[in-house]
């Protein structure tokens, strides 16, 4: 059973359904018991750092889902999901993160070249930094779906990055806890095999 | 390296993908939901789901397709046609849209492109323009591409980008249908003055076209088309093969 983190921010939909069509079985919850009980939690995010951060606070739930993170349970996040792992993010502001992973979420624009749009959509390469079982079933240079203005600097948890002009954080991992960059609920046979492999840790 | 993106239209009436040349005379093809699969197996980057219908009854039938294909197919998914106002956005991003389109409905209230996108993000919010060369301008086409704004298209364009829409939809209304290669005037006029992705639409009929569009005009991010793609005069799988040895980067 895999637990998507439900805090109000963003549409469930596909990634629920990505989840159904490898076999998981799904609950969408903010219930704590729920989440304890789930064999693995995935923490969604689309939108800005602070308003996520913020509502993800107001039901206690940042607390929970890290609390069950450092007692061992697999932890997933996706995009914005991902950033929140990180200690703070630096959109519009500055924001503390749940800290899971060391590092810190900045603009894109301080590091890709003023020719390249941002945001940063569309297809792009996964380039293997390490060997993770997140990366079972998939190989280095497979194409995932991106779309983000922000990626995770200083980061020594990066397993894969992509290349836009610089080498942005794609994926990231620290023992039980990974994060994703770019959506893998949207990213084809690639994405799925990613997931699947996160529901076999 | 980001890839350039190869995007099939499903133009879809009363549950069923349909399309014309040049807006008229249509002409049932194939169902939505055995298109999307056999697309994104193709290696399609992305669908557009363009509703045609004009009924109530029609457009909850749109809604059920929509949700049976986002439920089964997992690529980025842009739905487009009869979105006026922010409640649109909604309804269509509840059935698994990524993204939303918006064409007649922000000419009609051009509001709807500013609140949708503080309300979903710019990178949710898709214009789409309808562009005809009338007198040696280009004007914006509104309802299909049959009513003529008056408005300079390049200047729309400006303006959607500046309200907060995160991609553009070129779609010339003189090379749809025709099948003799994209606008590429018109798109280099446009992308010399935005920065956000630019999808070229109208006027693809095969391999080629989609070769000298990326050449061309390495800013444009993504090539759309529809007939050419459901009816077998461009295989995706084999056109992105060409793409590839002609040294543009595609995802295979």
């Amino acid at each position: 059973m895999v637990a998507i983190v439900d805090y109000g921010v963003g549409n469930l939909f596909s990634l629920k359904s990505s989840l159904l069509s490898i076999g998981e079985q799904v609950i969408i919850t903010k219930d704590e018991t729920q989440l304890k009980n789930a064999d693995r939690i995935i923490l969604p995010g689309v939108g800005a750092f602070g308003d996520a951060v913020k509502k993800l606070a107001e039901n206690g739930l940042d607390q929970k889902v890290k609390n069950l993170a450092l007692a061992g349970k697999p932890v997933l996040g996706i995009c914005l999901g991902m950033q929140m792992l990180l200690e703070k993010s630096y959109e519009y502001g500055e924001h503390k993160g749940l800290g899971l992973i060391k590092g810190e979420i900045r603009p894109i624009s301080e590091v890709v070249p003023p020719t390249y749009k941002i945001p940063h959509i569309g297809w792009n390469a996964l380039n293997f930094k390490r060997e993770s079982p997140l990366f079972k079933y998939v190989k280095n240079g497979d194409f995932v779906y991106f779309v983000h203005s922000y990626y995770g600097a200083n980061c020594p948890s990066v397993i894969a990055d992509t290349e836009y002009g610089a080498n942005l954080t794609a994926v990231v991992a620290n023992g039980n806890v990974y994060g994703c960059q770019f959506h893998p609920e949207k990213s084809g046979e690639v994405g799925l095999k990613i997931l699947k492999a996160f529901c076999e840790l | 390296m980001i890839t350039k993106r190869i995007i099939p239209c499903l133009d879809v009436k009363d549950g069923r993908v349909v399309k014309g040349t040049n807006f008229k005379g249509l002409a049932d093809v194939n169902s939505p939901v055995e298109l999307a699969k056999y697309y994104s197996g193709c290696g399609a980057d992305e669908l557009v789901f363009y509703d045609i219908t004009a009924s109530s009854e029609g457009r909850k039938l749109f809604t059920k397709v929509l949700t049976e294909v986002a439920s089964q197919i997992f690529i980025p998914l842009t739905v487009g046609g009869g979105i006026n106002t922010v409640e649109d956005f909604d309804r269509v991003l509840k059935c698994g849209a990524d993204k939303v389109s918006v064409n007649s409905g922000a000419i009609k209230d051009p509001s709807v492109i500013l609140n949708s996108a503080k309300k979903y993000g710019n990178q949710c919010v898709v214009l789409s323009v309808d562009v005809k060369k009338v007198d040696g301008e280009y004007l914006v086409f509104a309802k299909g591409g049959r009513d003529n704004t008056g408005i300079n298209a390049i200047e729309w364009i400006k303006k959607g980008v500046s309200l907060g829409a995160g991609e553009i939809v070129v779609n010339s209304i003189d090379t749809d249908g025709v099948k003799g290669g994209f606008d590429l005037p018109l798109l280099e006029r446009v992308c010399n003055v935005i920065d956000v992705p630019v999808i070229a639409s109208g006027g693809a009929g095969n391999e080629k076209h989609f070769v000298d569009l990326f050449k061309s005009l390495p800013k444009v991010d993504a090539g759309l088309a529809a007939s050419i793609f459901h009816f077998g005069q461009v295989e995706i799988k084999e056109l992105k093969k060409t793409l590839n040895k002609e040294g543009i980067p595609v995802r295979i």
